[in-house]
């Protein structure tokens, strides 16, 4: 990788692997396939489609590769689920819906490095037999959608996609369909509803997985942007050889997107599990601000419950169990979850000692109300009350009973909804509550007028 | 129809003046017609990429527009107007000439994009009060300009960002507004 040369200012750190991120910021680079193909493009794709489509998914399956969109879910075993004597048409979805708050990882890649995408697109379409496959594209990437148009077309003129792909054959068209800006088009059974011309409320649960049923009740793979381009590289590297990246169960590399209160935000592309919070904020991210300190990360989206920078969590089990401090957290995603969080979609926003929790709460609060798809009835009115109850702490008109209100209602969203959105816009509260109560309490004023039964209803049904 | 005129309003905003009203021309129609084909196993997917067609010429769905939409995907009417009102990023109408989209998630807001929407506002005439859940598209009077929060445009690390009309920009300190409203000139 050392002849590759950096834009001026974007060279990536010295601690970064790069895999996926290569050829971003990348010098005399640009999205055409020209660029691509004089760098090695298309090759594994020539590689993979001279193997049996089941050794793909074997070789996906031994590389360990992990969903990057926030589940975490081995890539190989969801492909492995169509059922094996399916006679319908098998749909490929690339998710790029990318909005959970905090994460900016697949825009670099649709805008600078489309063929990349495309590449493990026809790779990924080729293991699970699927000839149409679609690239949900978020309605604010206007110009990613218009660059990506532009690649496929490429592409098709170059055989790599369309009728006959290769000469093998294999047939497969790719299609850019653009969102509308709802969020919850990034939940795998929503993003099919509105592929499908409704609205994207998702899909009662079981069946759990779109591999069963998915887009026009045929089976279907829904995989994030950065997932469906590590599939290129586990045909480079081989499963076996890919799977050395990273640490036991959390293979290969991902893309950390830090924002928030560091000297340095940005993109690194590390290798999983092989830094710690303390190697990623002070020594990659070049540590606080000047004068400040941190006080608090959200290790994966908004979504992920947050973690206090002087925490120490007790993780393990029976002789394995150990006390691990915040600073010593592995960057992987089993570490995170045994600390009670998640690494999800990878965006890591660091807030330090100038932001006040009541505040930040507020702001995931609104994103959460607005972003609710109003399907379910804890979610829908949950989400807003939560919001018009921390506007209550913002303005300093709350009493010290609406957080235990604010939790109550949190804890009755969690896990009673049928997509993972409860969760999402309930662990937040909870998490902010548990670790920083006396500092929202410290918000609240006892002598505040309480709401009486008839202004609380008026507030909850009928708006401010 | 009736239950189209009884459900679907339009107020009229300074904007209009910008955008022609909808009518199905010939470039439209190719441009749809060329999107369904995308579709072949049902043309109710493409409906919003034919929503996206008609408010990227248009501002905003107008009812004629919803009527032209059903009837070339041969769906009821109501099922345009049920994803047209469910989706944020589409509108009932126009906005200004120039629309500021202002990321107002965690990062940007502590980036300071709050105040980058305060300072756009002040300086193309826009009450900022009126902005709210309800009302997420303010237009300034003279309808060159609008505004409104978006909910986070995945580019945190460059906080804070915002859109305008279809070009991203990223970056843009509170102080820098008029600089950005300078690049769009009516």
């Amino acid at each position: 990788m050392s002849d590759i040369k950096y834009l001026p200012g974007k060279e990536p750190h010295p601690r970064e692997h790069r895999l996926i991120f290569k050829n971003i910021d990348r010098e005399g680079w640009d999205p055409s396939i020209d660029t691509y193909t004089a760098d090695g493009g298309y090759e594994q794709l020539k590689k993979a489609m001279a193997m049996e489509p089941g050794d793909i998914t074997t070789e996906v399956k031994k590389s360990g590769l992990r969903g990057r969109g926030g589940a975490g879910f081995p890539t190989g075993v969801k492909w492995g689920f169509i059922p094996p004597k399916n006679t319908k048409p098998v749909y490929l979805i690339c998710n790029c819906d990318e909005s959970e708050p905090g994460t900016f990882k697949d825009r670099y890649i649709v805008h600078q490095d489309p063929h990349q995408l495309i590449e493990g697109m026809v790779i990924s379409a080729f293991a699970v037999g699927a000839h149409t496959a679609f690239i949900y594209m978020r309605e604010e990437f206007p110009e990613a959608a218009i660059t990506m148009e532009k690649a496929i077309e490429e592409a098709r003129e170059k055989g790599y996609v369309g009728k006959n792909i290769l000469g093998t054959g294999f047939d497969l068209e790719i299609w850019v369909h653009r969102g509308a800006a709802a969020y919850i088009c990034g939940e795998e059974t929503g993003l099919i509803e509105s592929l499908e011309g409704k609205r994207p409320y998702p899909r009662i649960k079981p069946p759990y997985f779109p591999a069963a049923l998915g887009l026009y009740m045929a089976p279907t793979i829904v995989n994030n942007v950065e997932s469906l381009c590590h599939v290129k590289h586990v045909i480079e590297m081989g499963g076996e050889e890919y799977a050395k990246l990273g640490v036991d169960r959390n293979t290969g590399t991902r893309i950390l997107c830090v924002s928030g209160d560091v000297q340095k935000p940005g993109y690194y592309e590390i290798e999983v599990g092989k830094m710690t919070m303390r190697e990623l904020l002070n020594e990659v991210c070049g540590g606080p601000l000047e004068g400040r300190s941190f006080k608090a990360v959200i290790p994966g989206g908004s979504s992920s419950k947050i973690l206090r920078c002087d925490e120490t969590f007790q993780i393990g089990r029976g002789e394995d169990a150990k006390d691990l401090s915040f600073w010593d957290i592995q960057l992987d995603f089993d570490t995170l979850a045994a600390c009670g969080s998640m690494a999800g979609s990878g965006g890591v926003i660091v807030l330090d000692d100038t932001r006040k929790m009541s505040w930040v709460l507020n702001n995931i609060n609104h994103f959460y109300a607005h972003e609710s798809c109003g399907q379910c009835t804890p979610c829908r009115e949950g989400s807003t009350w939560m919001k018009k109850i921390s506007d209550r702490i913002v303005e300093g008109k709350a009493t010290p009973e609406d957080i235990t209100t604010l939790e109550e209602v949190a804890y009755q969203i969690d896990g009673k909804t049928v997509c993972a959105f409860g969760e999402a816009s309930s662990w937040p509260v909870e998490a902010i509550i548990s670790k920083f109560r006396d500092e929202l309490t410290a918000d609240t004023n006892e002598n505040n007028e309480r709401l009486s039964k008839e202004q609380l209803q008026r507030e909850m049904f009928l708006g401010k | 129809m009736n239950t189209l005129e009884n459900n679907v309003a339009s107020p009229t905003t300074p904007g209009e003046q910008h955008f022609p009203p909808f009518v199905a021309s010939d470039d439209i129609v190719a441009l749809a017609d060329e999107r369904i084909t995308h579709y072949p196993e049902s043309k109710l997917s493409a409906v919003l990429p034919l929503i996206h067609i008609v408010q990227h010429k248009h501002g905003f769905v107008s009812k004629e527009a919803i009527t032209w939409i059903a009837e070339k995907l041969e769906i009821e009417p109501m099922k345009v107007v049920s994803v047209v009102t469910f989706y944020p990023g589409f509108r009932q109408s126009a906005p200004g000439k120039f629309h500021y989209r202002v990321c107002r998630t965690l990062s940007c807001a502590m980036a300071g994009s709050y105040e980058l929407m305060d300072q756009i506002c002040e300086i193309t005439n826009i009450d900022r009060s009126q902005l709210s859940h309800h009302h997420p598209i303010v237009v300034s009077p003279c309808g060159n300009y609008s505004v409104e929060f978006a909910e986070c445009l995945a580019s945190c690390g460059t906080a804070p960002v915002c859109l305008v009309n279809d070009d991203f920009h990223e970056n843009i300190k509170p102080e820098n507004a008029q600089d950005l409203i300078n690049k769009y000139q009516p």
